[in-house]
């Protein structure tokens, strides 16, 4: 999970405007379901919480059960009325938390 | 439901038994009532109303391990009435729940897309809830060519 989440959203808005968010995390995403070969069952490690932030109040989150696809990938939108930093949080079973930051500037 | 007691796999248990005597599919069976239970906890019990969803999804899914979705709710977004919560449920997974988008007035479209998982031709249902309280369901089959889940 060393890898940077990939986040495509535009530079620049019109004030107001509802923009759209892309974002993509590589992760195993294993669902706790599967056996390994001595038929132990494989223990869950997934993203379980996405969040997104607009400069420090929250504009979208989602709770993430095992039955979404490896390298969990979320689209959502967002209405910027002023220029600013989205922040983006990805949190992994084993507590750990991964973030990114974009900032959008608005006209 | 991960951590059964002894006396819940006892009824789990005699309740599969009955099933397969009838010929149905017990862990279908399980599935959808698992379902239906995560349902009543978005819900607090109240009966969503149909209409106002739109969901995305192929009519026939080749690889379950990832199929696109995307839900979306007429709604206007404003900060006194706006789509607050999606609950996204498969009913035939081995467990129901996929994701609960969460948005507020800041979101500016009650829409969202990712990929999930389904082990098989199945239910997708969508429950969402506003800030006045309202609730809409509406559910779309999809059918599962290969499974996602298991190994």
């Amino acid at each position: 999970m060393a890898e940077k989440p990939r986040i495509k959203l535009p530079k620049e808005a019109k004030k107001g405007e509802v923009i759209q968010i892309k974002t993509l995390i590589s992760h195993i995403m294993e669902s706790g379901q599967r056996k390994d070969k001595d038929g132990k069952t494989i223990p869950r490690k997934i993203i379980n919480k996405f969040t997104c932030e607009f400069n420090g109040k929250p504009v979208f989150s989602a709770d993430i059960a095992p039955a979404v696809a490896a390298n969990p990938y979320v689209q959502f939108n967002a209405r910027v009325e002023q220029s600013g930093t989205f922040k983006f949080t990805w949190t992994d079973d084993d507590g750990t938390v991964t973030t990114a930051e974009e900032q959008i500037t608005v006209a | 439901m991960q951590n059964l007691s002894r006396r819940q796999a006892l009824t789990v248990g005699a309740g599969l038994v009955t099933i397969s005597v009838i010929g149905w599919s017990g862990q279908a069976f399980a599935a959808a009532k698992e379902a239906a239970d995560e349902i009543t906890k978005f819900t607090g019990g109240k009966a969503p109303d149909k209409g106002k969803i739109t969901i995305e999804l192929p009519e026939i899914a080749e690889n379950g391990n990832t199929v696109p979705l995307s839900v979306s709710v007429d709604a206007p977004m404003t900060a006194d009435n706006y789509v607050s919560d999606i609950m996204v449920i498969a009913d035939g997974n081995p467990r129901p729940e996929v994701a609960t988008f969460h948005f507020t007035p800041m979101s500016g479209k009650a829409e969202a897309a990712t990929r999930i998982r389904l082990a098989t031709t199945q239910n997708i249902i969508v429950v969402a809830k506003t800030s006045g309280g309202q609730l809409f369901t509406d559910q779309k089959l999809v059918k599962v060519t290969i499974g996602g889940c298991g190994g």
